[in-house]
């Protein structure tokens, strides 16, 4: 997502690992330390907030949590141990811990990981990966599938529409077939543009590994600012348990 | 499929972080001894493919739809040590740039979405083809009930991880029960959308599918073709066999577990009638019995509420799209 807030300009390693760490210290953290997390979401709000990209883009792409969260809504009805009973419903104790457990960290855990990717572009999150010596190959491979999703959707698009154009609208899963067979042939042309990728990749000069773009590394001045978020998240995470 | 941050316990996040990063690398390296020096482009476009394919709705019931989650289909196509590369490699991709599944969550996520859809399809695969015929149809129909079976085997191996690392007071037969019964439904979907992709990428270029290595050119082109109806009937057939026997045994645990639990709890209650403490033996019935019936109308539940939220999202937007079309 294009934009020039402060969290855009930070070099895409020093935030990937930031974020991880962050991630790692909130999914670690004891359900019942609710200061430790009321903290958390503090924090990760303000990251959000720094990153300019909105509420509403916010809360789009926050949606995608929603199927975990729709399951442990149903947790305390169906959880065991020790219950309590609010409004004449018999909700267990540790269920509903549960439920907050898992709201609390896939909510904040997807709301780091929203900060990362609306703010870094894509090829220089490869580059980051690069840096941190993820195999070449698997960033390569990532690289690819990105560059590919889009063509390949649009493809798909177009077959869609030609069979829409037909008069083609399935409701029932016996008339599946068009859209599979058109899956199929998705495939055949995905792997033939593969071939053809490969062979003009061979022509240009290709051994079998992506040359690397030397670009700047991380300064230490970034590392520092950039790694105070998982330390002061670990600070909290201590000074709640002890 | 895609769990959040801390859905199970960190040991078991770790673990499983570090057995996806093992097969992973594996993956690279297998994969790459197959692909050569076309290993980059092709499994990158392989793993767009499959992101793709999983973005088409397929129907299943007025309004409903469902999509393909492709484990089984890539081992299938591509062999299962790239279709398991392509897969991980599509999953670390939602969960880094799209926050659909949690940083944390990448082991267990990998484990269930990639490793074990596309080498417990592949295992399943390699097995059902030998009952088949050796024609295209035979493989075609081996992999689509491959497919079926992944989704199962999936769902199971999530239970497993809950074992171990549950953040919920659920019980392990609930959850196993529940995930393997709603997954028992999606692996029919899965099916028999798998076997029509197959089945239109063997009519084209069957040089291409890795699970028809084995034919020959005569094998191929052998003319015992399986039709459309008679394909998804016998389908829909098997995976009832297969869940009526799964469930059985899903259910036989918890029910003995829990008639060992009643039976106690009637003796209590029939000895101590006239003391306080029966009114707890009781209660601890009650909580029992009520987690069975809980199970059902948690399963039930869910069913229902898929299906209102998919038919609605479905009619809402089937709706609007009439409209700016008209």
């Amino acid at each position: 997502m294009p934009g020039d807030s402060r969290m855009h300009r930070l070099s895409p390693e020093a935030k990937l690992v930031a974020v991880v760490a962050v991630v790692v210290v909130i999914a670690m953290t004891p359900r019942r330390e609710t200061v430790a997390f009321a903290l958390y979401a503090l924090g990760a709000w303000a990251i959000i907030a720094t990153t300019k990209i909105g509420l509403l883009t916010y809360l789009k792409r926050l949606s995608v949590i929603i199927p975990f969260v729709m399951f442990a809504l149903i947790v305390p009805f169906i959880g065991g141990g020790e219950s309590v009973y609010v409004l004449g419903v018999s909700l267990s104790v540790d269920g509903l811990w549960a439920t907050w457990n898992i709201l609390a960290k896939a909510g904040l855990g997807a709301t780091m990981s929203i900060a990362l990717s609306a703010t870094t572009p894509v090829p220089e999150l490869l580059h980051g990966m690069t840096r941190l010596k993820v195999p070449r190959l698997l960033v390569a491979i990532i690289a690819f599938m990105l560059r590919y999703i889009d063509v390949l959707v649009e493809q798909l698009g177009r077959m869609r529409r030609s069979m829409v154009a037909r008069g083609h609208d399935p409701r029932w899963l016996w008339q599946v077939k068009p859209i599979a067979s058109s899956a199929g042939a998705l495939f055949v042309r995905s792997y033939e543009r593969g071939e053809r990728v490969h062979q003009a990749m061979l022509a240009r000069g290709y051994t079998g590994v992506m040359p690397t773009v030397s670009e700047q590394r991380a300064s230490t001045k970034e590392w520092l600012a950039v790694l105070l978020c998982p330390f002061g998240a670990a600070l909290v995470l201590t000074v709640a348990v002890v | 499929m895609h769990a959040p941050d801390g859905f199970l316990e960190p040991s078991v996040a770790i673990i499983t972080a570090v057995i996806a990063l093992v097969a992973v690398s594996a993956g690279v390296r297998y994969a790459g001894r197959e692909l050569g020096d076309r290993q980059v482009p092709l499994a990158g476009v392989a793993a767009a493919f499959i992101f793709a394919a999983q973005m088409v709705n397929f129907p299943v019931a007025a309004g409903t739809t469902g999509h393909l989650l492709g484990g089984a289909l890539a081992a299938v196509l591509l062999g299962p040590w790239v279709g398991m590369l392509v897969v991980s490699v599509v999953v670390i991709v939602q969960a880094v740039l799209f926050a659909d599944g949690g940083l944390t969550a990448l082991g267990y996520n990998t484990i269930n979405m990639a490793i074990v859809t596309a080498f417990g399809g592949w295992a399943a695969f390699v097995v059902l083809r030998k009952l088949m015929p050796r024609t295209s149809a035979g493989v075609v129909g081996a992999g689509a009930v491959a497919a079926g079976i992944s989704v199962v085997l999936s769902a199971a191996a999530f239970s497993i991880e809950w074992l171990f690392g549950a953040s919920a007071p659920v019980a392990f037969d609930t959850v196993f029960g529940a995930m393997v019964g709603v997954h028992v439904l999606i692996g029919i979907g899965e099916a028999v959308i798998t076997g029509l992709v197959l089945s239109a990428v063997m009519a084209s270029r069957s040089d291409l599918v890795r699970g028809a290595a084995h034919l020959s050119d005569d094998e191929l082109n052998a003319t015992s073709r399986v039709g459309f109806r008679p394909f998804v009937i016998g389908s829909v057939c098997a995976a009832v066999v297969v869940g009526v026997v799964v469930s059985q045994f899903a259910a036989s645990n918890p029910d003995g577990l829990e008639r060992v639990a009643i039976d106690n709890g009637f003796e209590e209650s029939a000895t101590d009638h006239a003391l306080d403490s029966s009114w707890f033996s009781d209660y601890a019935t009650a909580g029992i019995s009520n987690e069975s019936v809980s199970l059902a109308v948690a399963g039930v539940a869910g069913i229902c509420i898929t299906l209102l939220v998919g038919g609605g999202v479905v009619s809402a937007s089937r709706s609007t799209r009439r409209r700016q079309t008209a």
